[in-house]
């Protein structure tokens, strides 16, 4: 087992390099620069501030010297800087942006397995009954609807029409005057939408796929071993059944890593949440190349990590491919 | 009094073609430490029959549209859903043919032992283990208190199938179902299943129910025989009876087609293929194939009726000849 992480780990170490050079060639390949957004609506700005900009930041040199400089730096934990006005690290951006990102994705990914796994697991023990078909309806009409346009009809009627709910940001003005209980509930507030929302969308991939992998093993013959021992229904679906289900999901957990981490550009710009979708989609409006390489490399790395843990927790969750 | 006697079953599968009749009027008997065996080819209503029994058919599209299962004087079919849990795998246990697919992947098989033994037992779990253990050290698995805590992946075929007899034997049944136990193994791990199954019937004592296609598997397990055709027992009766002098013709045509050393080289065969469950042919099921066809066959249902001593075939033909030639 160890020998099998080890080698996994090291297995990583190739990939990231070609992680690197292909960010960097990506971005180094697209049209516009961060020195042209700067100056070329500027008037007063010539050539010869171009070219100072271009050297203060290394944009003079050959771009596999700018790739062996971006590289050695990132190899002792240095990001580099924003090329935006603020010029904070760019570590300190991903830093604030990844937690957000983060916490809204986790608590979302949680009720979706929350609602999404009993509503699997009760449309295959009742397939096709009417109970089946409304929860297929509710599903699907969460996967068919634009979350952009869901999102703007809940905050119309919750925020606006209600005046339950805060309309968007993830603190009130006066957060920092609240009492510790206060602060906590203050953000809670500011997430219920968001997380509801991209938690509805997403919920009919989950419970779509629960379902027909539930209604996969229910047919297996250790099902009828189970029933013939005498076991009542409710054993036979949570004890033999659920657990064979559920391998599968795993699957889908270990995809859905990389979404956890990238953040969706959408609701966070809908809900003016100051989270990694967000900040990626702004770093590239501002041809920031050290903030848009950070956050793909740091978004890559992430995800591989959290493969590695899915396939971990595959080992745990399903004997045979333990090693003995 | 026998331990179960099965009146005018009458099983359904509701397909989108019309209703299916996967067993239709089967009547037979079983006594205590008997063995019957019940054979016949492929998609006949041998499993049906049994996981009828066990009321394990699957309901919708299956269902049990008539007759009684009477175990020990109890009309099963009449009990309470709690009433019938209590009695699977208490009083009628059951081994399925594929012992690849038959236990739970990720259950221990000492797991799924005891769990048996705890439901019908109420027994603590070390209590339960134990027990689950002793009962891989009878169905002969070698070192069974590792093996307990294996997964079936960890073991062969022929093992995971006397982990499958452990568990039906756990809480020491008085009717074991096997249905077809050694279809799927090879054959001198076959050999070897069928000698532990019959030396457990003789030190257990219960009934068994052997279901298979294997002529030769039920001349040496049972006692007694069930041929059945197209949903329907066709022939019945002592094994040495049965096989000896067959009555109905599928019966003969069943036996001929065994191959023999020193017969002919080419062997005989039974003309055409089973008909389809939803467009079963009037009167005999059995008269689309048969060599020994009369008119009367296709407006006559022929019933089972007795020939002597335990002696039960189902067809017209045979009828008029015995009594004829006076047997």
């Amino acid at each position: 087992m160890l020998r099998y992480l080890l080698t996994r780990i090291a297995g990583l170490v190739p990939l990231l390099i070609g992680v690197t050079f292909v960010s960097f060639l990506v971005i180094n390949l697209a049209p516009g620069s961060p020195v042209e957004l700067m100056t070329d609506l500027n008037p007063k700005a010539g050539p010869e501030v171009q070219q100072r900009l271009e050297k203060e930041y290394g944009l003079d040199k050959p771009l596999p010297v700018q790739y062996w400089i971006w590289v050695s730096k990132l190899a002792r934990g240095d990001f580099g800087r924003s090329f935006q006005q603020d010029r904070r690290p760019v570590l300190d951006k991903i830093k604030e942006a990844l937690p957000v990102t983060l916490a809204l994705n986790v608590m979302s990914l949680a009720i979706v397995l929350c609602v999404a796994i009993p509503i699997g697991v009760y449309s295959a023990t009742h397939q096709y009954s009417l109970g089946d078909r409304a929860t297929t309806v509710f599903v699907f009409v969460g996967f068919a609807m634009p979350s952009f346009w869901f999102a703007l009809l809940c905050i119309l009627f919750f925020s606006v029409h209600l005046g339950w709910l805060p309309i968007s940001g993830l603190r009130s003005f006066d957060h920092n005057a609240l009492s510790d209980v206060g602060r906590v509930l203050d953000i809670a507030k500011h997430l219920i939408l968001p997380v509801c929302i991209s938690g509805f969308t997403s919920l009919a991939a989950m419970s779509r796929y629960m379902r027909s992998s539930m209604l996969e093993v229910i047919r297996q013959d250790y099902i009828n071993t189970a029933r013939a021992k005498g076991l009542d229904e409710r054993t036979v679906t949570f004890r033999h059944a659920l657990r064979n289900a559920l391998l599968p999901i795993i699957t889908l957990l270990g995809l859905s890593i990389p979404g956890l981490i990238g953040g969706s550009v959408i609701m966070e710009s809908i809900f003016a949440i100051p989270g990694m979708g967000r900040l990626f989609f702004q770093s590239i409006l501002a041809r920031d190349y050290p903030l848009i390489m950070g956050v793909l490399v740091m978004s890559s790395m992430l995800t591989l990590i959290g493969n590695l843990a899915a396939d971990l927790m595959y080992a745990v969750a399903d004997p045979r491919l333990r090693k003995r | 009094m026998a331990l179960l006697v099965v009146r005018n079953l009458r099983t359904v599968f509701d397909t989108s073609e019309g209703p299916a009749v996967a067993v239709d009027s089967v009547n037979f008997t079983i006594d205590r430490g008997e063995t019957l065996g019940i054979v016949g080819e492929s998609g006949c209503g041998k499993s049906v029959t049994a996981l009828s029994i066990m009321r394990l058919v699957q309901t919708p599209p299956g269902r049990i549209a008539g007759g009684t299962i009477e175990f020990e004087g109890r009309d099963v079919l009449e009990l309470s859903e709690p009433d019938m849990r209590a009695l699977r795998g208490n009083d009628i246990a059951m081994i399925f043919q594929e012992p690849m697919t038959s236990l739970n992947p990720v259950l221990t098989v000492g797991y799924q032992i005891a769990e048996a033994v705890q439901l019908h037992r109420g027994v603590g779990n070390n209590e339960a283990w134990d027990a689950a253990v002793e009962m891989l050290r009878l169905v002969e698995i070698p070192e069974p208190g590792e093996r307990a805590g294996n997964f079936p992946h960890q073991l062969s075929g022929g093992m995971r199938q006397r982990v499958m007899i452990a568990i039906a034997l756990s809480c020491d049944p008085k009717l074991l179902i096997a249905d077809e136990p050694t279809t799927a193994l090879d054959v001198t791990i076959e050999a070897q299943i069928l000698d532990l199954l019959g030396s457990l019937r003789d030190r257990l004592g219960m009934a068994i129910m052997l279901i298979t296609h294997d002529l030769g598997v039920v001349a040496q397990q049972a006692e007694r025989v069930a041929v059945m055709y197209a949903g329907r027992i066709v022939e019945e009766g002592k094994v040495a009876d049965v096989f000896g002098d067959p009555i109905h013709p599928y019966t003969k045509g069943l036996l001929g087609s065994l191959p023999r050393i020193g017969g002919p080289r080419r062997l005989a065969t039974i003309p055409g293929i089973v008909p389809r469950l939803t467009e079963l042919p009037s009167g005999c099921n059995f008269r689309t194939r048969c060599t020994e066809l009369i008119d009367d066959c296709s407006g006559i249902e022929p019933e089972l009726e007795d020939y002597g001593s335990g002696r039960e075939a189902a067809c017209i033909v045979a009828r008029r000849t015995r009594t004829r030639g006076g047997a």
